[in-house]
């Protein structure tokens, strides 16, 4: 079975400075893999580069055995097919949270607008946020706006999902409420990368932890391995900062 | 004081409309109507020229820098002499005085708002157009769904503002002989020879009168829109009861 996402010998340079070097790592289909490692080791960038938010410069990304970064690849199409969270969830302003949900389905898969309210609503009882329907993301708290983020991205029903810190920018009581949201998510089957610094999420959800430093994957480990015996030095001293 | 109203009186048709019926229109309505048509066909020109301006293609923006550098380097006097002597040169016909100023007014109006359009675009944070990009759309799709109606709104006071001063720059249709309300008023000068300070009084005041109520009603507009989205009845005021629920909390603060 072909690999869900494949990174081939990824390299990507921010001018002189080396980003990710040399990385080489699958995501199989069902799999929920968590990155994580210090500020600056490349997980943002890692996960950005997976629906091309970020070019690269040598190497491959293949997305259900598609080349993401080919000059033949058709973007849009294939970006239907991943959804993305971002840590400051971007919502758009100016229409409700409705709007926000269906635009994207509607525009751009030429879904029928009663049939994308419907699943707008199912997305959004699903997120518990069904009382919100017609509020705009200004009226919403943070945790609010992040979880119809995630609605907004599992309107186009996407095989994959990406979350780029999706709680990082989050007031701490309401980091709980979106986290659910990605648990259950992930007791759904669905193929998951996040970026994360919760640790504990990362111990009771993750199938596969990545840690990362200076643009490599230095450990890819299951939780248990990972926490309590990480290999690695650089992730023992992560690990051991994380508790003091 | 008197003679204001005197004036009105026996020349306010001519300043409300100029020789019209019997001749062409001319003076508030003259102006209101070229400035109107000239906000009508600059704006999306303007709009045009500032996103060719964003645009990842050379061959696009280079063109529409050209275009905003050079216009917004030249006085708006120039355009109209150069519109006036080389409009007729090249279509081979002569233009009335209100076309060449309509013109002028477009060609002038789009370089500022092309940049107005450029700057409220580029002040979007750049997580709405990549949440966009992320969720499949074009980027025309972008623009127009996501980018051009956030920026757009964003910028309604500097276009607003733009629109008064196309109201304001129309006066200089006066010297190609377009009857608007600044061409009037030196008639109606002209003709009552001794009351210059009265007649330019009126004029002034009826401009103010025009680009005032034109501010108000776009700011009462804005507010609106950002009434809708907080989702608050319009001119709702602070009651009373939040007053003090602030103050208390204020004052909890610094004695705890």
């Amino acid at each position: 079975m072909i690999p869900m996402i494949l990174f081939n010998q990824v390299n990507k340079w921010y001018g002189e400075y080396q980003a990710l070097t040399s990385l080489s790592a699958e995501v199989k289909a069902g799999e929920v893999v968590v990155v994580c490692g210090p500020s600056g080791s490349g997980k943002s960038t890692l996960i950005r580069t997976v629906n091309r938010l970020e070019p690269i410069e040598q190497g491959q990304i293949l997305f259900d055995g598609m080349d993401i970064h080919g000059s033949s690849t058709r973007l849009n199409q294939l970006r239907t097919r991943i959804g993305f969270v971002f840590q400051n969830f971007n919502l758009f302003p100016h229409v409700s949270v409705l709007d926000n949900i269906m635009m994207s389905p509607v525009k751009v898969l030429g879904v029928k607008r009663a049939e994308a309210r419907k699943h707008a609503g199912e997305l959004l009882e699903r997120v518990g946020l069904s009382h919100k329907a017609n509020a705009y993301p200004a009226q919403l708290s943070g945790g609010q706006q992040q979880r119809v983020a995630i609605a907004r991205a599992l309107a186009m029903k996407p095989p994959v999902m990406l979350f780029d810190e999706p709680t990082s920018a989050l007031d701490p009581e309401m980091v709980g409420e979106v986290l659910s949201v990605m648990r259950s998510l992930a007791q759904d089957g669905m193929t998951m990368m996040c970026v994360t610094h919760e640790m504990h999420f990362a111990r009771d959800v993750a199938d596969t932890i990545w840690f990362m430093d200076q643009g490599q994957i230095l450990e890819k480990a299951t939780p248990e391995q990972f926490f309590l015996a990480p290999k690695h030095p650089r992730a023992q001293r992560f690990l051991s900062d994380l508790r003091n | 004081m008197f003679d204001v109203f005197t004036i009105l009186q026996d020349h306010g048709m001519l300043f409300l409309m100029g020789q019209y019926p019997n001749g062409p229109l001319g003076g508030v309505l003259c102006t209101l109507v070229i400035s109107l048509l000239a906000v009508v066909l600059s704006f999306p020109l303007g709009v045009l020229v500032g996103l060719a301006r964003l645009s990842p293609w050379r061959w696009l923006s280079w063109p529409a820098a050209c275009w905003v550098y050079t216009l917004r380097g030249i006085p708006l006097m120039m355009v109209v002499f150069w519109t006036y002597f080389c409009v007729p040169m090249l279509i081979g016909q002569n233009i009335s005085g209100f076309s060449t100023m309509l013109c002028t007014l477009v060609i002038y109006e789009s370089a500022y708002i092309a940049e107005i359009v450029r700057g409220s675009v580029q002040a979007l944070p750049s997580g709405q157009y990549e949440a966009s990009r992320a969720l499949g759309m074009s980027y025309l799709k972008t623009l127009r769904l996501v980018i051009l109606p956030q920026a757009l709104f964003n910028a309604l006071p500097s276009l607003v503002s733009q629109l008064v001063s196309i109201i304001k720059d129309s006066t200089l249709g006066y010297v190609i002989n377009v009857p608007e309300l600044t061409y009037a008023a030196n008639q109606v000068s002209n003709q009552l020879l001794t009351k210059p300070f009265q007649v330019f009084a009126i004029v002034a005041l009826s401009y103010y009168l025009i680009c005032f109520s034109l501010t108000w009603l776009a700011n009462r507009l804005e507010q609106g829109i950002v009434n809708k989205r907080l989702n608050r009845p319009a001119l709702q005021e602070e009651t009373p009861d939040d007053a003090a629920l602030f103050s208390g909390r204020n004052l909890n603060k610094e004695t705890s």
